[in-house]
């Protein structure tokens, strides 16, 4: 077994644009769940609608590249003013349906038949970013020793970071202002903060929105990343991972969601890289693992980790428990 | 007039989530040839063994076929771009024949790894000649019957729910778990789908009791809040989602008997047997629960957990015990829709995935944690989801009204039709 080759290419997956992608979801999950409380079950429909709205107005509609990702961004703000009304007065769970459901709505929408013509069905939209890899100032491949990005990756990697960094200073920042604090107090009681007379309702609308705005973030990330957008890519699963990710770091932390993110990253990449590994050279019997079951056992992994996760250390690596808006219903 | 061909590309297997590097180097395009004669919109049909396929690029034929019992055959391909499959009219059943656009030919565009079926239907026009009136009542009986289906499951969740307060995410796999032991007591131990039917629905009692014992009644016991149980049910489905795609594989398989049953006319509708029989032993398990729960002392005693646990506890109710026989009993239920399920239609690793928001859809629109209000909801949710077909909404999309009218109704009137006001928060 290479475990050169496995564990190198675990550390460019915690590095690279994988990460980067899950990283700006869940920061976006962080200012929802971690600041405000609210559940949010579709960061996949922000990051879908975010994703197509480029993609569909460069390659449907020829658009230029800036356009499109001020439409994608508009149309992540339009569905957080669309899911907020009807569920941020409601109890937590609401919200968590409505939103996943939505999410599914936007996935079968963007994959139909139908709609085809303006967002390719099933193969999806392609070749969208020329604009993004124009400005790319690398020639050649960026070497790191253990591991190297091609070109193009290393400017999708360098943007991603800067944009990580970004956000969580926007963050930081943020959640330090009285505005930050009378989310926190949200997540801790409602009433309190009512009583004081601030608009619950309009602060839990803002917080919708700028963690849909992340969320945006990241699907431009995904789309950009591999010049491609097809409708599996926004599954709820991404939603889910992205949660593990956040938990995994810590809810309620600036960094939280990035050392999430990597961690989650690394352990998927190694974990698959050496069970597929393990069932190629039979180290694992065929009749136990195939070669296709090997790339599943991950996922049954992150499953229980989550389980595991939530049950024994909910604030994760950095957070604090007392912080985790996990006793509410 | 042969149905439909679905092709798929990449590994064709798996939740692989979008960012994943593509692991398999060795990419290969699926063909599944299914007569859908015969059956609606959106259920499989009849796989159509021994037909050769061919695949190929610009350059010329990258490799053949032929497929097997399943109408399933994969074609190796040297990486991604743009491929044509064709497939062999002569070595077609006898009785079958290609028309449509296209004729015998499909191009697919494969360009990244990883689960991407296409539909291609190439000629299925069974219903072109019926009329509109005659399509809606057809539409509306398998409404019925779908919903019924739901029902069932929908009424698992919602007695979880009452007592619990749990939303639990992890109850599309409880659906899954009935289709898939009834397709392992069927295939494996070769038992009679009724016999099989029977045994799953203990079995997923069981599942039910071990679950609550093994995993939620000790959450309760450690105080863990009704946020973080639904985050657990989360990470319980995705492990037992892809434990049964580990342990069934991501095809579709159907059960021995009953895949397709010729139509019977009743007045202006025509239904298939399985349907009838369906449609009958969803109605009669409803029933029955619904009958213990208004009269029998086990049925008061969970409505009045529902209603207030710390009362019904200084009342001297186990209200542990009673939670246990809500999980059993609403367990059993779903599975029973998972084995509904699986006769009506086939059996998959993500069968009951696809149906947990439709199930939850109902629930809310009906009011959670009501017993009624679940099935009033599950009923316009089924009718709505095989109606709007007829009446304009494209096949693929038929989930999405029933999806809509979850976000509306939550503006209208969130704690649904029969909910009541104080448990919306």
């Amino acid at each position: 077994m290479d475990w050169g080759s496995i564990f190198s290419n675990a550390m460019a997956s915690a590095l690279g644009p994988d990460a980067i992608v899950y990283a700006l979801a869940a920061i976006g999950l962080n200012v929802h769940f971690g600041y405000t409380g609210l559940l949010n079950f579709g960061q996949a429909g922000f990051m879908a609608v975010a994703a197509y709205g480029l993609a569909a107005s460069v390659a449907t509609w020829g658009l230029p590249f800036w356009v499109g990702i001020a439409i994608g961004f508009g149309a992540a703000l339009l569905l957080a003013l669309l899911l907020g009304v009807p569920t941020l007065r409601l109890r937590a769970d609401y919200l968590a349906i409505a939103t996943i459901a939505s999410a599914e709505i936007l996935r079968l929408v963007f994959g139909s038949v139908t709609l085809s013509d303006w967002f390719g069905g099933s193969n999806g939209r392609q070749q969208f970013a020329d604009t993004f890899y124009d400005l790319n100032p690398y020639s050649s491949r960026l070497d790191f020793g253990l591991f190297s990005f091609s070109a193009n990756d290393a400017w999708v990697f360098t943007v991603g970071w800067v944009l990580v960094a970004l956000s969580c200073l926007a963050v930081w920042s943020l959640m330090r202002s009285p505005w930050g604090r009378v989310l926190k107090s949200i997540r801790e009681d409602e009433d309190a903060v009512r009583s004081l007379g601030k608009n619950v309702f309009s602060y839990k609308m803002q917080a919708l929105i700028l963690g849909g705005m992340f969320g945006a973030l990241a699907g431009f990330m995904l789309a950009i990343k591999q010049q491609s957008v097809i409708p599996t890519d926004y599954a709820t699963d991404i939603t889910f991972f992205a949660y593990t990710a956040l938990l995994l770091g810590g809810a309620g932390r600036v960094l939280g969601p990035v050392i999430g993110a990597m961690i989650f990253w690394f352990l998927m990449t190694f974990l698959g890289g050496f069970f597929s590994s393990a069932a190629s050279i039979d180290l694992i019997p065929d009749v136990v693992m195939s070669d296709i079951q090997a790339s599943l056992v991950r996922f049954i992994l992150v499953g229980a980790g989550l389980m595991a996760l939530m049950i024994f250390r909910p604030q994760g690596i950095f957070g604090d428990r007392r912080e985790i808006a996990i006793d509410g219903r | 007039m042969l149905g439909a061909i679905l092709l798929g590309a990449g590994g064709a297997y798996g939740t692989s989530p979008a960012a994943l590097p593509s692991e398999s180097p060795d990419n290969s395009i699926t063909v599944v040839l299914l007569d859908t004669r015969g059956t609606e919109a959106g259920e499989p049909g009849t796989p159509v063994p021994d037909v050769d396929i061919e695949v190929s690029d610009d350059s010329g034929t990258v490799g053949e076929g032929t497929t097997d019992e399943e109408g399933r055959v994969s074609i190796p391909i040297p990486g991604l771009g743009s491929y044509t499959v064709t497939v062999d009219e002569d070595t077609l059943p006898e009785d079958t024949e290609l028309s449509g656009e296209g004729g015998n030919e499909r191009s697919v565009n494969v360009v990244i790894s990883g689960d991407m079926r296409v539909q291609f239907p190439i000629a299925d026009e069974r219903a072109a000649g019926a009329g509109f009136v005659s399509k809606l009542m057809t539409g509306a009986v398998s409404g019925i019957k779908f919903g019924l289906i739901i029902g069932l499951a929908a009424l698992g969740l919602s007695m979880v729910f009452g007592t619990t307060g749990l939303t639990n995410f992890s109850h599309g796999e409880l659906i899954t778990f009935g289709g898939l032991v009834v397709y392992g007591f069927n295939r494996g131990l070769g038992l009679p789908v009724v016999v099989a039917g029977i045994l799953t629905v203990f079995v997923s009692a069981g599942f039910g009791w071990v679950q609550e014992r093994g995993l939620w009644r000790p959450l309760r016991r450690r105080g863990t809040g009704l946020v973080a149980m639904m985050i657990v049910s989360i990470g319980f489905a995705l492990f037992l989602r892809n434990v049964y795609q580990y342990v069934f594989g991501g095809t579709t398989k159907s059960l021995s008997q009953y895949v397709s049953q010729q139509r019977v006319s009743l007045g202006p509708v025509s239904l298939a047997p399985k349907e009838m029989a369906i449609i009958a032993i969803a109605l009669v398990a409803i029933a029955l629960v619904c009958a213990a729960l208004m009269t029998t002392r086990l049925g008061k005693a969970t409505r009045a957990v529902a209603d207030n646990p710390a009362l019904a506890s200084s009342s001297g109710l186990r209200v542990d015990g009673i939670i246990g026989w809500v999980w059993i009993i609403g367990t059993a239920l779903t599975g029973l829709a998972g084995v509904l399920l699986a006769v009506d239609q086939q059996v998959e690793f993500q069968m009951g995935f696809k149906m947990l928001l439709l199930v939850f859809a109902s629930v809310t629109l009906g009011g959670l944690g009501t017993i009624w209000g679940a099935l009033i909801g599950s009923m316009v949710v089924g009718i709505m989801v095989e109606v709007s077909p007829v009446l304009g909404v494209p096949a693929e999309l038929k989930y999405t009204p029933a999806l809509l009218v979850l976000i509306l109704i939550l503006l209208v009137r969130p704690q649904g039709i029969l909910g009541r006001r104080e448990r919306i928060g």
